[in-house]
C-alpha cells in the first residue's frame, strides 16, 4: 500500500524502470497483452472482432468482473472466499424460481441480491466471530450453499419458458451500442474502486490486509472490516447470480460450478496480491476480461474447449510467479536506489 | 511473558486436550454406530462394513499426507484433480496397450512429479501453497480433460476391479482397507516416532526457528507435496478400480472431504498440531456418518451439506475450547495466553 502511494521515482536503469512499471501497473500490462492477443486472434479468425462476438465475450466478462471485484476486496484483506460460485448458483436459481412464481422482476432481483448479501454475512460472521481461517469456512459453505440449491431444486431446473417473455434479451441489449451488462459492470467496478480509493473504509481494507496488527494499533476494527468485506463480496456474488440467470435463462442446480477458479484467476491475474494489502478492483475486472478473451479465442480459433481449464491453471501459476518475481526485483531495485 | 510459567502449563494442557479430542471422536463414532444399528437392520453386517470402508478409502489415504502438509502450515487443494489426472492417464495407457501394472507405476511417477511441481513453486518460488495448489487444481483437471475429453473408459481387467471393491477371501475386509492400514501404520510410525516427524511439527510451529535449528525446511515441505501427489495418484487408481470406470471428472470435490477428515481428526489448521490416530478415527467417523445417512435415506445432496457443516464445526469447536480455556486462565488471574496459534518463539528461544 505504502509503495503504491509514494510518487514515482526515476529508476536507476531501463530494466529497473520497465520491471517497476510492469510491477506497478498490472492494469497496463494486461491491456497491452489483450491488444496483442486480440490482434493475433483476429489475424487467425476475423469474426473475432464482429460486434456479436465481442458482445458475447464482454457479457460473460462483465459477470465475472463484478464478482471478482468482491473477491478482490476479500483477497486484499488477506482472506479468500471459495464459496462465491455457490452464491452465484443459488441466487441464479432462486431468482428463476421467484420469476416462475410470477414475482415482479425488480422484487425478484432485490431478493436475489439480498440473499447474496446474507450468504456473505454468514461467511463473514463465522470467520470473524470464531477467528477461523477463511479458506476453511468458505470451503465448507461452498459445499453447504450448493447443497441448499440441490435440495431447493429437487432435481428440477429453471427453463427459459418459465421466465417473463424477453427476459433473457437483457443480456444482449445495448445502450448507445454498449452492452447493458458492460455498463452495469463498469458502474459497479468504478463504484468499488472509488470506495477503495477515496473512503476511509476503503483504506481500512488495505490497512487490514497489509498489516493487521498495525491497523489494530491505529484503531481499525479489523474484524468489522473483514465482516463487511465478506458481506459485500456476497452481495456482488448475488448481483452476478442475477446476471447469470439473465445470461443463461436455463438454470440447473449445478450452474456456476467450478467458476471459483475463474474468479480467483481473474483476481490474481489482475495483480491483487494473495498475501494481502495491494491491488485494484480495476485490475481484477481487466483480469476477468482477459480470461474471457482467452476463452473466446479458443472458440473462434476452433481449438478444443478442454484446454480452457488447464489454461486457467497455468494463468494462475504464471501470474503469482510473476508477482513474486516482480516484487523481489522491485525490492532489489529499491535497495539499489537507497544505497 | 516468562517462558518458565507458560511452558509447563501448556505441557500439562496439550496432551490431555489432544487425548480429549480423540476420546471425543471415539464417543462420536460409538454414538453413530449405535444410531446406525437402531435405524437400520442391515447396518451391522459384514457386507455393509465392506461397503462403508471401501467407500472412503481414497479419501482416507489422501488424508495421511494432507495431515502432515497441514501440520507444516501448508495445504494441498490439488489432490482431487490429481485423482482425475491419474485415472485419465491410467485409462489412456491401458487403452494404448500398456500392461496395467506398468501403467500404475507411470501414474505414481506422474503423481510424484505433480507434487514436486507444487513443492517447488511453494518452496523455491516462495508462493503461498493455497494459490499454487488452486492453480494446479485447475491445471491437473484441465490435463485430464484434454487427455480424455468426453470419453469414458470402463473396460478393465477382472483382477483390477476385484482389487477395487473385492474383499479378502470370505472376510469383510476390502483390499483397499489393507492398503490404507499399511500406509496409516507407516505414517503413524514416521510422524510420531522419528526425527522426521518431529521436523514436520517443528516446521509447523515456527519455520524460521526450525531453519536456524538445522531443519531442512524447504526439502521437508517439498517431499510432503511429492508424497501427497503420489498418494493422490494412488487414490486415483483405487477410484478407477472401485468404479471400474474413468471419466474426466473422477474425484471432483474430494479435496473438501479430505480436508474435512484431517481437521475433524484434530489437526490444527494453523499448523503445528495433530495426530495420525486422530485422523484415522475421523476417517471412520465420516464413513459411518455417510453410511448411516445413506441407510436412513437422506439424499446424497444433503451429504454435501453434512460434510461442509462437519468441516466448519471441526474448526469452530477447538477454537471455542481454546477461547474458553483462555477465559478460565484469565478468570484465575493468570496471564492471558495469546488467542489463536501459540507463538513458539519464546519456548524455542529458551532452549
Amino acid at each position: 500500500m505504502a509503495a503504491s502511494a509514494t510518487p514515482k521515482a526515476a529508476g536507476p536503469s531501463l530494466v529497473g524502470r520497465v520491471t517497476r512499471t510492469l510491477g506497478r501497473s498490472r492494469e497496463l500490462t494486461l491491456i497491452a497483452l489483450m491488444i496483442v492477443m486480440a490482434g493475433l486472434v483476429t489475424a487467425g479468425a476475423p469474426q473475432f472482432l464482429s460486434p456479436g462476438n465481442l458482445g458475447q465475450v464482454t457479457a460473460m466478462a462483465a459477470i465475472i468482473a463484478i464478482v471478482a471485484a468482491g473477491e478482490a476486496m476479500v483477497v486484499m484483506t488477506k482472506n479468500i472466499d471459495m464459496s462465491l460460485e455457490s452464491t452465484i448458483g443459488l441466487v441464479a436459481f432462486l431468482v428463476g424460481v421467484l420469476l416462475r412464481g410470477s414475482l415482479p422482476v425488480p422484487a425478484a432481483w432485490a431478493v436475489g441480491i439480498g440473499v447474496g448479501l446474507l450468504l456473505g454475512m454468514v461467511n463473514g460472521a463465522v470467520i470473524t466471530a470464531f477467528r477461523i481461517p477463511a479458506i476453511v469456512v468458505t470451503l465448507g459453505t461452498l459445499s453447504i450453499f450448493r447443497g441448499i440449491v440441490f435440495i431447493f431444486a429437487g432435481g428440477k431446473q429453471v427453463d427459459v419458458a418459465d421466465l417473463p417473455p424477453g427476459y433473457t434479451d437483457l443480456a444482449t441489449d445495448t445502450i448507445l451500442g454498449i452492452p447493458l451488462f458492460v455498463i452495469v459492470a463498469a458502474v459497479i467496478v468504478t463504484a468499488v474502486a472509488l470506495m477503495l480509493w477515496k473512503t476511509r473504509f476503503g483504506r481500512q481494507i488495505y490497512a487490514v490486509g497489509s498489516n493487521a496488527e498495525a491497523a489494530a494499533i491505529l484503531g481499525i476494527h479489523s474484524r468489522t472490516v473483514t465482516f463487511a468485506v465478506f458481506a459485500l463480496a456476497g452481495m456482488l456474488g448475488g448481483v452476478a447470480g442475477v446476471m447469470w440467470g439473465i445470461y443463461f435463462g436455463t438454470i440447473y442446480a449445478t450452474s456456476a460450478s467450478g467458476v471459483v477458479l475463474q474468479i480467483v484467476a481473474a483476481v490474481v491475474v489482475g495483480g491483487v496480491s494473495i498475501s494481502g494489502g495491494t491491488g485494484t478492483v480495476v485490475g481484477a475486472a481487466l483480469g476477468a476480461l482477459f480470461l474471457a478473451l482467452i476463452n473466446n479465442a479458443l472458440l473462434v480459433l476452433q481449438m478444443p474447449q478442454e484446454l480452457l481449464q488447464a489454461i486457467y491453471g497455468a494463468v494462475i501459476l504464471i501470474a503469482v510467479s510473476a508477482d513474486a518475481f516482480l516484487s523481489r526485483r522491485h525490492q532489489v531495485v529499491a535497495r539499489e536506489v537507497r544505497a | 511473558m516468562s517462558a518458565a510459567t507458560t511452558a509447563p502449563a501448556r505441557r500439562r494442557l496439550s496432551p490431555s486436550s489432544l487425548a480429549r479430542w480423540e476420546t471425543l471422536l471415539v464417543l462420536l463414532l460409538a454414538a453413530l454406530v449405535i444410531t446406525g444399528a437402531r435405524m437400520s437392520d442391515v447396518f451391522i453386517s459384514s457386507r455393509n462394513f465392506a461397503n462403508l470402508a471401501s467407500s472412503v478409502m481414497e479419501v482416507a489415504i489422501m488424508a495421511l499426507p494432507m495431515t502432515l502438509i497441514i501440520i507444516t502450515g501448508d495445504i494441498d487443494l490439488s489432490v482431487e484433480s490429481m485423482v482425475g489426472l491419474s485415472g485419465a492417464i491410467l485409462g489412456t495407457l491401458m487403452v494404448a496397450g500398456l500392461p496395467l501394472p506398468i501403467a500404475m507405476v507411470v501414474v505414481l511417477v506422474v503423481g510424484a512429479l505433480g507434487g514436486l511441481m507444487n513443492g517447488w513453486l511453494v518452496t523455491r518460488g516462495g508462493l503461498p501453497a493455497l494459490v499454487v495448489t488452486l492453480g494446479t487444481l485447475a491445471l491437473f483437471r484441465g490435463l485430464a480433460n484434454v487427455l480424455l475429453g468426453p470419453t469414458v473408459i470402463s473396460v478393465w481387467p477382472d483382477w483390477f476391479t476385484e482389487f477395487g471393491f473385492g474383499t479378502i477371501g470370505g472376510s469383510p475386509i476390502p483390499y483397499t482397507l489393507v492398503v490404507f492400514a499399511v500406509l496409516a501404520a507407516v505414517y503413524w510410525a514416521i510422524t510420531h516416532g522419528t526425527w522426521l516427524g518431529r521436523q514436520v511439527f517443528a516446521i509447523g510451529k515456527n519455520k524460521e526457528t526450525s531453519r536456524y535449528s538445522g531443519v531442512p525446511v524447504s526439502r521437508v515441505r517439498t517431499w510432503l507435496f511429492i508424497l501427497s501427489g503420489m498418494v493422490a495418484a494412488l487414490a486415483g487408481i483405487l477410484l478407477a478400480a472401485r468404479f471400474s470406470s474413468v471419466r474426466n471428472d473422477n474425484g471432483t470435490g474430494l479435496t473438501l472431504t479430505v480436508v474435512t477428515v484431517v481437521l475433524l481428526g484434530g489437526v490444527d489448521i494453523n499448523g503445528g498440531k495433530g495426530s495420525i490416530p486422530g485422523v484415522v478415527l475421523a476417517v471412520f467417523v465420516l464413513a459411518v456418518l455417510q453410511n448411516v445417512l445413506r441407510l436412513v435415506g437422506v439424499s446424497s445432496e444433503f451429504q454435501g451439506i453434512a460434510v461442509g457443516l462437519l468441516l466448519v464445526f471441526s474448526v469452530i469447536v477447538p477454537q471455542l475450547a481454546r477461547q474458553a480455556n483462555a477465559a478460565v486462565i484469565r478468570a484465575r488471574g493468570g496471564r492471558r495466553p495469546p488467542a489463536g496459534p501459540v507463538p513458539t518463539g519464546e519456548v524455542n528461544a529458551q532452549s
